[in-house]
């Protein structure tokens, strides 16, 4: 009997899993396949070629897109990565009284509704008087990418052994030398793979950049978005292509980072 | 200072301490001496990491001193105190090499690269681990990692070194073997060492005192002749070897025996130890390897029982045997199989006078 019933999970499980993947990832895969397609409508496949990528980079407006999305992307993530992870150790070390609610007031941005969050930093900006353009960007982008850093560097101080640290001070380091020696190094891969997610978000938001940018400044995502909402063209499918492959290999890096560190960590303490 | 005083080490002087959940140290007071060998035993959450996390600086006493070479530390940071600690999980640096793990103590405390070459390569002569230094911590076995944390922990030259539960992670094979290594390193670089463990044997074998702890207080203080031979409280005589404890009347003293009346019968015990006063409740406790059952009365004693079984347990024969109340008691002594009592048989127990302990008076019940 149960070997019946493992036998049917055995043929059931992959018909699952295969028909997950394709829902996830077919209409994915038309994106990258169009932008392959001679012919201007997403209708009907007319032959191959690479001719919407060359326009696409031979496009001023959109290299300026580019320029805006990877200065957008690098400062919030830079400035992330600082407060996410100053945040992390703060919260870890000291004995906090309600350590645990800022903890998840920290990491709520990732739940609210991004719809909420643009109109919430739209509405703080006039009326505070923040100029809205790259400034204002930079600034919700922070925020945003903010709970990425900072969980991913809590979960990796977390696991680590309190006792390395201890030992360094027990050798005689005062406590910003254990920070510097110690405790940075050691959740260096999280900061880094937090930062990179961070990058990864930050390149492909739409909704929120929308709010609070201005008509000079403008976003690959952005492009994408007025792009189709003016019929569409398979130079966005080229567009989109490519930062689908950005963000697949940042993420992918990232999560071999984390891995392979967490893996040293771990080896270390058995 | 004269000569009694400039002996003694580290000296805590009534050590409380309180995590919010009742006393994990209550009225702890320890001498150590220079060059000694102490350790402290006890079941977990009995206290002893804790009065070792509070010698090396990584937690403050509520209340209490902490004076090492008459000095007090009570307040002073880890990193400003001349002790070192071998962590129970090791906690070697992970991202740095076995050089730099033992090297480190000594590069804070801004020693040139010279002395720091030198020392490092000194302190892995001293553990066998001269072919290691550029090894990552991951890249090492329990034991070589065991190893390292020594050397790392011996480098800064402490005056005094903690180990917390050091063998505990290996095998029973590469502890004992570790054991003699310890003792043979403490003995060799004269250092002074407070070690913690639950296992009894190692503490028998290693220390010079051993504190038994139990509920954050010291049940006994003595050298492991001592504490075994004379355990001061029945706590001490069932965590340190197996031995069978008799509960029973003192009936009369002379001051150097006494009669002790049980419901099994009665016997004699040596009382120059405990002062035991007529008609009070005391308890005895004997060692399993020192209980004997003979096959015909013996003077002094007697406390018949009926043999359950004798088995074979290599060298000697263990006769389990049941008392008139039903107490199950264990005893040594016969080596060939042919000479033990059969099933059924009726033997005497009986012992040593002098080789049993008498817990009585205020220890009784303790």
């Amino acid at each position: 009997m149960a070997n019946k019933r493992r036998k049917k999970r055995k043929i059931f499980s992959p018909i699952y899993l295969t028909l997950v993947l394709i829902i996830l990832y077919l209409p994915i895969l038309m994106v990258v396949i169009y932008s392959f397609n001679s012919g201007r409508t997403i209708a009907a496949w007319q032959g191959f070629t690479t001719n919407w990528y060359t326009r696409l980079f031979n496009n001023a407006l959109m290299a300026d897109a580019l320029k805006n999305s990877l200065i957008l992307a690098g400062l919030s993530a830079g400035f992330a990565g600082v407060i996410g992870t100053l945040g992390a150790i703060g919260l870890a070390n000291g004995h906090l009284k309600g350590g645990s609610f800022i903890e998840s007031l920290a990491t709520l941005p990732m739940m609210i509704p991004e719809l909420v969050l643009g109109m919430a930093y739209l509405a703080v900006f006039t009326a505070v008087g923040v100029k809205l353009g790259m400034a204002a960007l930079v600034l919700t982008h922070t925020t945003f990418c903010v709970p990425y850093v900072f969980i991913n560097v809590k979960s990796r101080l977390v696991g680590m052994d309190p006792a390395i640290e201890e030992a360094a001070r027990d050798l005689g380091a005062s406590p910003l030398r254990v920070l510097r020696d110690i405790t940075i190094p050691l959740i260096m891969p999280a900061v880094i793979s937090g930062m990179m997610l961070a990058v990864a978000m930050s390149i492909d938001d739409v909704v929120i950049s929308f709010f609070v940018t201005s008509a000079e400044t403008t976003t690959l995502p952005l492009k994408v978005y007025t792009g189709l909402r003016s019929g569409g063209t398979p130079e966005i499918n080229a567009l989109s292509t490519l930062m689908l492959a950005a963000i697949f290999v940042i993420v992918g890096l990232s999560q071999l980072l984390r891995a392979r560190s967490d893996k040293k960590l771990y080896a270390s303490k058995q | 200072m004269d000569e009694a005083m400039s002996e003694v080490l580290l000296s805590l002087k009534h050590i409380s301490k309180n995590f919010g959940e009742g006393d994990v140290l209550s009225d702890v007071s320890l001498d150590v001496k220079r060059g000694e060998f102490v350790t402290l035993l006890g079941a977990s959450g009995c206290g002893k990491t804790t009065t070792l996390r509070i010698v090396a600086g990584l937690e403050t006493p509520d209340t209490g001193e902490v004076i090492l070479n008459g000095q007090d530390m009570t307040s002073l940071p880890p990193e400003s105190r001349p002790v070192n600690t071998v962590f129970q999980s090791y906690a070697l640096f992970p991202h740095m090499n076995v050089e730099k793990n033992v090297a480190y103590g000594l590069k804070v405390r801004g020693a040139d690269k010279k002395t720091i070459a030198a020392r490092v390569k000194e302190m892995l002569e001293l553990v066998q681990m001269s072919d290691y230094a550029g090894r990552m911590p991951a890249q090492l076995s329990g034991g070589q990692r065991q190893r390292i944390a020594i050397a790392r922990a011996l480098a800064p030259q402490p005056q005094l070194l903690l180990l917390d539960e050091p063998l505990g992670a290996l095998d029973l094979q590469l502890r004992r073997q570790m054991q003699i290594e310890l003792k043979r390193l403490q003995k060799k670089l004269g250092i002074t060492f407070i070690y913690i463990t639950h296992d009894q044997e190692e503490a028998i074998n290693m220390s010079d005192r051993i504190a038994v702890m139990k509920g954050g207080k010291f049940e006994q203080l003595g050298t492991p002749e001592e504490i075994y031979d004379r355990p001061a409280t029945r706590y001490v005589a069932q965590f340190i070897g197996r031995s069978t404890i008799l509960t029973g009347k003192v009936k009369h003293t002379n001051g150097f025996s006494a009669v002790i009346e049980t419901g099994n019968g009665s016997f004699t015990v040596d009382s120059a130890h405990a002062k035991l006063t007529e008609g009070e409740m005391c308890d005895l406790c004997v060692r399993t390897e020192r209980m004997r059952a003979s096959k015909t009365p013996v003077e002094g004693f007697s406390l018949p029982a009926t043999v359950r079984e004798a088995r074979y347990a290599g060298g000697s024969v263990l006769t389990y045997v049941t008392l008139r109340d039903g107490t199950e008691v264990v005893a040594e002594g016969v080596e060939r199989m042919a000479d033990a009592p059969n099933p059924g048989d009726t033997v005497y127990m009986h012992w040593n006078p002098a080789q049993a302990a008498v817990i009585g008076g205020a220890s009784y019940g303790a």
